[in-house]
Order: C-alpha cells, then sequence, then structure tokens
C-alpha cells in the first residue's frame, strides 16, 4: 500500500518504452515519448506527496496548514513546457525526414550514405 | 535489426529492469510520507519572505530562479530549432504566396458553427491568458502556464479561417521582438539587481502588501517576461507548421480541393 | 476519501496510456492521447498540484494536438 502509486509510474515508463520500440512512424513515436515523460512527472510528484496535505498555496489558508512540497512541483512545471518544445524538434525533424526519403517509418530510413 | 528482433531483445531486457524498478520502490518512504525538510521549511517562510502567496512561483522565479533561466534558453534554442528546419524545407518549395491562398481558402472551407465560436473563443482566451500570468504569484499559475493559454488565442483566429487576420495580427517580427524581449528580459531583470550590487536575481524592488497583485517584488514582472516569452515561442512553432500546410496546398489543382484539410478541419 | 479518488485516477491514467501506445495511426493515436493529458491534469490536481495540473493542459491539450494535427496535415498532402 506504502509502494502501490509508485508502480504507476514504472508501468507508464514501460507502457511507453514498449510504443516506442514497436514503432512504425514517427508521429507514433512522438506521442509514446510524451507518456514516458510523464511516468517522470507523475513519479516526482508522488515523492513530494503529504498525506493530508493541501496545495501550497496560502491565499485562502493560513500560513502553516500542512502543505505538500512545492519544490518538486516547480521542477515538474518548467519540465512540462521544455518537454513540448523538444517534441516539437522531433516533429520537425520527422518531417525533414519524410521530405528526404518520402516514408515516416523510422524502419526505412538507412544510414546516410556518399 | 527489424522490429522482431527489436521486440525479442526488448522484452526480457524491460522485465529485468521492471524488477530492479520495483525493488528500487519499496526503498522509499512510502506514499504520503514525506520526510521533508526542504519543503516544509520553504512553506514555512516563503510567504513571508516574498510576500507572494504562490509557493511553487516564488520556487520557480526566485528560490530557483537560476533554473528558469536556463530553461527558457531551451526553449528559445528549441524554436529556433524548429524554424530553421522547416524554413529550410521551404525555401525549397515557394510556389504561391500564402496570403492568396489563405484568401481563397478562408471563403470556401469554414462552417458557419466552427467560425463563430472559434472567433467567439478570442478574446476570453486573452483575457485568461493575461489573468493567469499576472496574477501568478498569488493563486496558481504564472509565466508558463499563462504563455500556454495566451498562444491559443491567435490559433483559433487561424482555426476560425481568418488566417489573413492571424498574420496580421502575428507578424514575424512582432513575434520575434516578443520571444527575444521575454528571454532577454528575465536575464536583463536579474542582472540589474546585480548593478546595485545584489546577487544575480536578487529582489531590489519594494515587496507589497500581501495579496495585492503589485505584491512580490520582481515577481510579477519576471512573470510577464516569461509569459511574452511562450506565448511568442509557441505561436512561432505554431506559425512554422501553419506555413508548410498552406504552401503544400497549393499542389493541389483548382477544382480538386474537395475535403482539404487546415489542421483541425 | 481522497484516496479512493487518487486510486481511480491512477487507474485511468495507466489504462489510456496503454491506449496511447497501442493505437498504430498518429491521427487516430491523438484523441486517446488529448484524453491522457486531460486525466493527468486531474491526477496532478488530486495529488494537490494545481500548477502543475495548468501547465499539463494547456501543453497537452492546447499546443500538442495542434502540432501534430499541422504536421500530419503538411504529410499527408506530400503524399498526394
Amino acid at each position: 500500500m506504502r509502494t502501490a502509486p509508485f508502480l504507476l509510474a514504472g508501468w507508464l515508463f514501460f507502457v511507453g518504452l514498449y510504443g516506442v520500440v514497436t514503432t512504425r512512424n514517427f508521429i507514433h513515436m512522438a506521442m509514446c515519448l510524451q507518456v514516458v515523460q510523464a511516468s517522470t512527472y507523475v513519479l516526482i510528484l508522488q515523492v513530494g506527496y503529504v498525506n493530508g496535505g493541501t496545495a501550497p498555496i496560502y491565499r485562502d489558508v493560513p500560513v502553516g496548514t500542512r502543505a505538500v512540497d512545492p519544490v518538486v512541483q516547480s521542477l515538474v512545471l518548467t519540465d512540462i513546457v521544455v518537454g513540448l518544445t523538444v517534441i516539437a524538434l522531433l516533429l520537425a525533424l520527422a518531417l525533414q525526414a519524410h521530405k528526404q526519403t518520402g516514408t515516416l517509418n523510422p524502419d526505412d530510413l538507412r544510414p546516410l550514405e556518399g | 535489426m527489424n522490429a522482431r528482433a527489436r521486440l525479442a531483445l526488448f522484452l526480457p531486457a524491460a522485465a529485468v529492469a521492471a524488477g530492479l524498478l520495483v525493488w528500487g520502490f519499496t526503498g522509499l518512504p512510502g506514499f504520503g510520507r514525506y520526510p521533508g525538510p526542504y519543503g516544509d521549511v520553504i512553506n514555512r517562510h516563503g510567504v513571508h519572505q516574498r510576500h507572494a502567496t504562490n509557493v511553487v512561483n516564488t520556487i520557480v522565479f526566485d528560490y530557483r530562479g537560476f533554473d528558469t533561466v536556463g530553461e527558457e534558453f531551451i526553449l528559445f534554442a528549441a524554436v529556433m530549432g524548429v524554424t530553421l528546419l522547416l524554413r529550410l524545407q521551404r525555401s525549397e518549395e515557394e510556389e504561391e504566396t500564402p496570403e492568396e491562398e489563405a484568401a481563397e481558402r478562408a471563403r470556401t472551407q469554414t462552417s458557419d458553427a466552427v467560425h463563430l465560436a472559434a472567433t467567439a473563443m478570442v478574446v476570453p482566451s486573452v483575457t485568461l491568458g493575461l489573468y493567469v500570468v499576472i496574477h501568478g504569484h498569488l493563486t496558481p499559475g504564472g509565466g508558463f502556464q499563462g504563455g500556454g493559454v495566451l498562444f491559443t488565442a491567435p490559433v483559433f483566429l487561424y482555426l476560425a479561417g481568418r488566417y489573413v487576420d492571424f498574420r496580421r495580427l502575428t507578424p514575424v517580427s512582432l513575434l520575434d521582438f516578443g520571444e527575444g524581449a521575454g528571454a532577454a528580459g528575465f536575464a536583463v531583470i536579474g542582472l540589474g539587481a546585480m548593478a546595485v550590487g545584489y546577487p544575480y536575481l536578487a529582489n531590489i524592488i519594494g515587496k507589497g502588501v500581501k495579496g495585492s497583485v503589485f505584491s512580490g517584488g520582481d515577481l510579477l514582472l519576471i512573470n510577464l517576461c516569461v509569459g511574452l516569452e511562450v506565448a511568442a515561442g509557441f505561436v512561432f512553432i505554431a506559425w512554422e507548421f501553419m506555413e508548410q500546410t498552406l504552401m503544400v496546398r497549393s499542389a493541389v489543382p483548382r477544382g480538386f480541393e474537395g475535403s482539404g484539410r487546415r489542421g483541425k478541419g | 476519501m481522497i484516496v479512493v479518488v487518487q486510486a481511480v485516477v491512477m487507474l485511468l491514467v495507466a489504462g489510456l496510456a496503454v491506449a496511447v501506445a497501442v493505437t498504430r495511426d498518429p491521427l487516430r493515436q491523438l484523441m486517446p492521447y488529448s484524453l491522457f493529458g486531460g486525466a493527468l491534469a486531474v491526477l496532478f490536481l488530486v495529488l494537490q498540484a494545481p500548477d502543475v495540473a495548468l501547465s499539463a493542459i494547456a501543453v497537452s491539450a492546447l499546443a500538442y494536438p495542434a502540432m501534430i494535427l499541422l504536421a500530419l496535415a503538411k504529410v499527408r498532402h506530400r503524399e498526394k
């Protein structure tokens, strides 16, 4: 019961990785990579969770109420936005590969020759 | 190696790795039993030190502000990379200018319902985005989230079929300026603190009354800068991708443009 | 009480992740992916992280599908 929630992060990681390994399309691969990234977000947030804690926003609760860890939330917050831009870069690369070779299948790409 | 061999290699390795991972999880302190102390210390003192009620925002932009400067520049570099790659493709396929394409498309394809709904959503999303950015240090939100919401406003214009308006509203020079100003603004605010003798990114503005909008010192300014940069960067990326689809649509001969796609058609 | 909600949302996220990985066609995969992003945002919310939930929504329900649909439109037109 204490470690059961963490198994979700492991499950997401390996499901996403399975999607990446058996992919036949670059864009499908990009979305499966996002699933793998989501597993890290979930794990980090779960580590910072406090039983009975509330969100660390003190607008309407007095300072000193038990709240969850805000440091891990700051890590995940910028991580999400940066992850998006990296996937954008991956999509642009996939488009370029499609233009050169006419296919989006990673298996059909050969190493550069000549 | 082909897909089947990859899968055959992956499954046993994944099983071993999963076993090790689960074994590692049992060493963690247990869900909900957070041992502290870092989070508790910041929760207790952060509000008083910065006069800002959103502690996560103060961490992102003050306590760990240096990391955020680095992440902003990652964003900046990734947007530049996408632009470079997609413009390289486009220069090899110049046919008709996007305005002429878009002008005739806008008249033919948008259904009235989509047109109305998308146009109605533009102003609320700008308002919501600005609200989220400005109140970042008080309630959940901040530069990154507000920038993401602001980004959707020009996209709604595009979805409504008014691509020419979209382009006029967000010319490349404005996006360039917005993105650069946002990224540079953040860095310069930090340098401004150094100019007065404090460490980089230390707060030198008065902190104001806790709970009002003009509190938290330079948090408000930093939120605005980051919101500007994120919104401009995302619109830039979307712009580059949109240019692609419009460019290629001109390859379809006139009269065969029946069920064309324009993104979320 | 909140433990029950958390457990339900976690199971939902796990199921949607499988749906995302198994759907092969990118255009069809976008639908479970957006739902996955939404479920992830709800999970962040019940883990008491509203900032992160906002970020997750803005990214995986707004910016991400727009980009992927545009990329798919480009590919489809090239293949015509």
